[in-house]
């Protein structure tokens, strides 16, 4: 058998073999949809309850604040900052006498501090009351208002892109879930499994492994052997949490009732009689979003998406791995020298993830267009804005380019790092620079 | 006997130091050969070109009758450098697997192999075992192992007996011996002489990246000899100069002397003999390998070698 094979088996075996590897597979997208959940039920039951005196000299605001779910405003009569804790309030608002319209500085009490949300929340229902006083002034009755508030939000943004002749439909929440998401993924593995690769050098190196390796493999095949076995795994990682993904989606289909399920059934038949936007007056509200949550997801081109995530993943990965090998094979017992070492790499990485989470707003500027491109960033920054759509967003060359890029620096990276791990690993008790590692990667034979 | 390894004007210089400085000699087939010299002579540069890890920059190596070949030669030779190491975290049964299955065995052969030799080394009750739980002793024995499982042509041992108790080592030296008989050829790097002395045949001594010495054990011994001579008598005699002889020391009523320019050996034993003297016993003494070695090397600074610049 090849030698670089017998030893991509070993790397991949022995880290996908054991307990940890299982666990954390399992546990992490548990971990995150738990603290997510979490988090979310923490925002939403830890809410204080605000009650307000207002003390207003204008006599204007009684019955014209509306109160909100943690938010209660009343008038009392005898209720100053001296006794308002006291009689049960939490706040004290003391509103000054008008003087024409110019602005007024309305003054807040309370024993504790009150947060930035919640005073913009207060200042916004006064706004409003203002508003509505004003517009009343101006002839317009309050049940007009009220009637006309509560029916004026009927738009809803339903954007089709074009693409030759045929009209899609697209979803701007959708890609930027899925561009962010994916750019998100990239960065953590990017990190993750470029760490393994270092700290498996590290050990190689620091318990003196490397030299019997080495007099039986090349360094070249030890280095590729490692980067490979790891991205295996990372590749394995992944294809597990698709099968949770669906294994869930499939799993959560046995909750949803019969006929919901016969109503998207049929929704979807209409709709594809009558095309985008049929009616679907008779389906009831369930089915209906789920209609929506299924046919917006459609929008998206999914096998793009995950063909391009796995290559943008696994050329990423071998663009900075061979990096990261590099590193260890550099670095002396001291994992401080790592960490000083590794800072240009991982400087990239994260200037990449903040230009990606800018791409992701808005994919076509010129410099999301550029950063897909160069491979240092290419990664993160392309997978942001494929999810906008090929060739809408991203022309193919642009693609083309992007691709052929990360495919010859990675080749290069690797070229580069193999000859500066080929000499790193053999060496021993002396602290090397900058200087020196590149004098090793450019050295001629 | 032909020789499995020659090396001819073999130099590699680094950027401050001439590592390996126009070094040449030959290896004969099913030989224990030691390789000496004190620390940073350059033994280590030395043996990671015979094992192809580094590149000579100029010079030839010629390995079993041809020029030596780093990518396939390599499973021909089995290395255990001084700086060793195993994956702690793997079991030991795996790591012999892996590195049988490197060195170009298959599944069946190496499995084979690694039960013959642990049951011989009684290591067999280690298989499930990590490397991490072995004590130094035991993963030394397991790195030998590793380094001979394949049977190849050419052993070479980086000081093997280090923390190595009395027993293991004569276990190794065993096996060493066995391997030998059958005609692997052993060379033998340490800084141990009594070792060299007891298990080389041949041995080539550097310093400062040159080869000082290169001889059989006997040869160099004969080599470096000052001409002296114990003798036991009974009892002393009256005068104890004579013309053949200078006394070096006097213990009790035994004597080491050293012989004249221009005196045998016998003339020492006439000279007592006359002196109605009994001689008990009477032998040549030859210098240790560790007095040679000594004397060789004292003097040249060999240890502050590291840190002198050379002007290329």
């Amino acid at each position: 058998m090849n030698k670089i094979l017998i030893i991509i088996q070993r790397e991949y075996l022995s880290r996908v073999m054991n307990k940890r590897f299982l666990l954390t597979t399992i546990l992490t997208p548990l971990i995150m949809v738990g603290f997510i959940a979490g988090a979310a039920f923490i925002a939403g039951t830890d809410k204080e309850m605000h009650k307000i005196a207002v003390i207003d000299q204008n006599g204007f605001f009684k019955g014209n604040l509306r109160d909100a779910s943690d938010i209660k405003f009343e008038f009392p009569t005898d209720v100053d900052t001296s006794n308002y804790s006291k009689k049960g309030f939490t706040d004290i608002i003391i509103i000054p006498k008008f003087e024409g319209t110019a602005k007024a500085e309305y003054i807040i009490r309370s024993k504790k501090r009150i947060g930035l949300s919640l005073e913009s929340k207060i200042e916004d229902r006064i706004n409003d009351a203002i508003e509505d006083q004003m517009l009343q002034q101006a002839g317009i009755d309050r049940a007009k208002l009220d009637s006309i508030k509560s029916s004026s939000q009927f738009a809803e943004m339903k954007s089709l892109e074009e693409s030759g002749d045929t009209v899609k439909e697209s979803s701007a929440a959708l890609s930027y879930g899925i561009g962010f998401g994916s750019g998100m993924l990239i960065y953590i593995t990017m990190f993750i499994y470029g760490a393994m690769v270092m700290r498996g050098v590290m050990e190689e190196k620091t318990n003196r492994i490397a030299e019997v390796m080495i007099s039986s493999a090349k360094p070249f095949q030890l280095m590729m052997g490692k980067i490979i076995g790891i991205g295996a795994v990372g590749l394995t990682q992944f294809f597990v949490w698709i099968l949770l993904i669906f294994g869930i989606i499939a799993a959560s289909q046995f909750f949803i009732p019969q006929d919901v399920l016969q109503q998207v059934a049929e929704l979807q038949k209409a709709n594809a009689q009558m095309g985008p936007g049929a009616s679907m007056a008779q389906a009831g509200e369930t089915a209906q979003k789920l209609y929506k949550f299924q046919n917006t997801m459609s929008t998206a081109n999914w096998p793009l998406i995950i063909g391009c995530f796995i290559f943008y993943f696994l050329g990423g990965y071998l663009f900075y791995a061979s990096l990261f090998a590099a590193v260890g094979s550099v670095v002396n017992e001291d994992p401080q020298d790592a960490q000083s070492l590794m800072l240009p790499i991982t400087m990239p990485i994260i200037f990449s993830f903040i230009i990606m989470s800018r791409a992701v707003e808005d994919p076509s500027t010129s410099m999301a267009t550029w950063a897909s491109i160069i491979p240092f960033s290419s990664p993160m920054v392309m997978m942001a804005r494929i999810a906008y759509g090929v060739p809408g967003t991203v022309p193919y060359w642009q693609l083309a380019a992007s691709i052929l890029t990360l495919i010859g620096s990675f080749l290069l990276t690797t070229w580069l790092s193999g000859k500066v791990y080929r000499t790193g690993i053999l060496m021993y008790g002396k602290k090397v620079g900058w200087k020196e590692i590149g004098k090793w990667a450019f050295r001629k034979n | 006997m032909s020789a499995i390894l020659e090396l001819t004007n073999l130099r590699k210089h680094y950027a401050t130091q001439k590592a390996v400085d126009d070094i040449s000699f030959s290896i004969e087939q099913g030989s224990i050969f030691g390789l000496l010299g004190p620390n940073g002579a350059g033994k280590t540069t030395l043996l990671r070109m015979i094992t192809g890890i580094f590149y000579p920059d100029s010079g030839h190596i010629q390995f079993d009758g041809k020029t030596f070949d780093p990518l396939n030669d390599i499973i021909k030779i089995g290395y255990m450098p001084e700086e060793r190491g195993l994956y702690k975290k793997m079991k030991i049964g795996e790591q012999a697997m892996y590195l049988a299955q490197l060195k170009g065995l298959s599944k069946a052969e190496a499995m084979q192999k690694i039960k013959f030799w642990f049951k011989k080394l009684e290591m067999e009750s280690w298989w499930n075992k990590k490397v991490e739980d072995l004590s130094k002793g035991m993963s030394q024995k397991l790195q030998f192992v590793t380094t001979v499982l394949h049977e190849p042509k050419l052993i070479i041992l980086d000081e093997p007996f280090s923390g190595l108790d009395p027993l293991n080592a004569n276990l190794i030296k065993e096996e060493i011996y066995g391997l030998a008989k059958r005609g692997s050829t052993v060379i033998f790097s340490t800084h141990r002489m009594e070792q060299v002395e007891e298990i080389c045949d041949h041995i080539v001594l550097v310093n400062l990246g040159k080869k000082i010495l290169d001889g059989t054990v006997q040869n160099i011994k004969q080599q470096f000899k000052e001409n002296k001579f114990s003798i036991k008598l009974s009892e002393l005699p009256g005068t104890l100069s004579a013309p053949a002889f200078n006394i070096v020391h006097v213990k009790e009523n035994e004597l080491v002397l050293q012989i004249n320019e221009g005196f045998k050996s016998n003339d020492i034993l006439t000279h007592f003999l006359n002196n109605q003297c009994t001689v008990e016993s009477f032998h040549e003494i030859l210098p240790t390998l560790n007095e040679i070695f000594i004397n060789q090397v004292e003097g040249t600074h060999a240890t502050a070698r590291a840190f002198q610049k050379t002007e290329d």
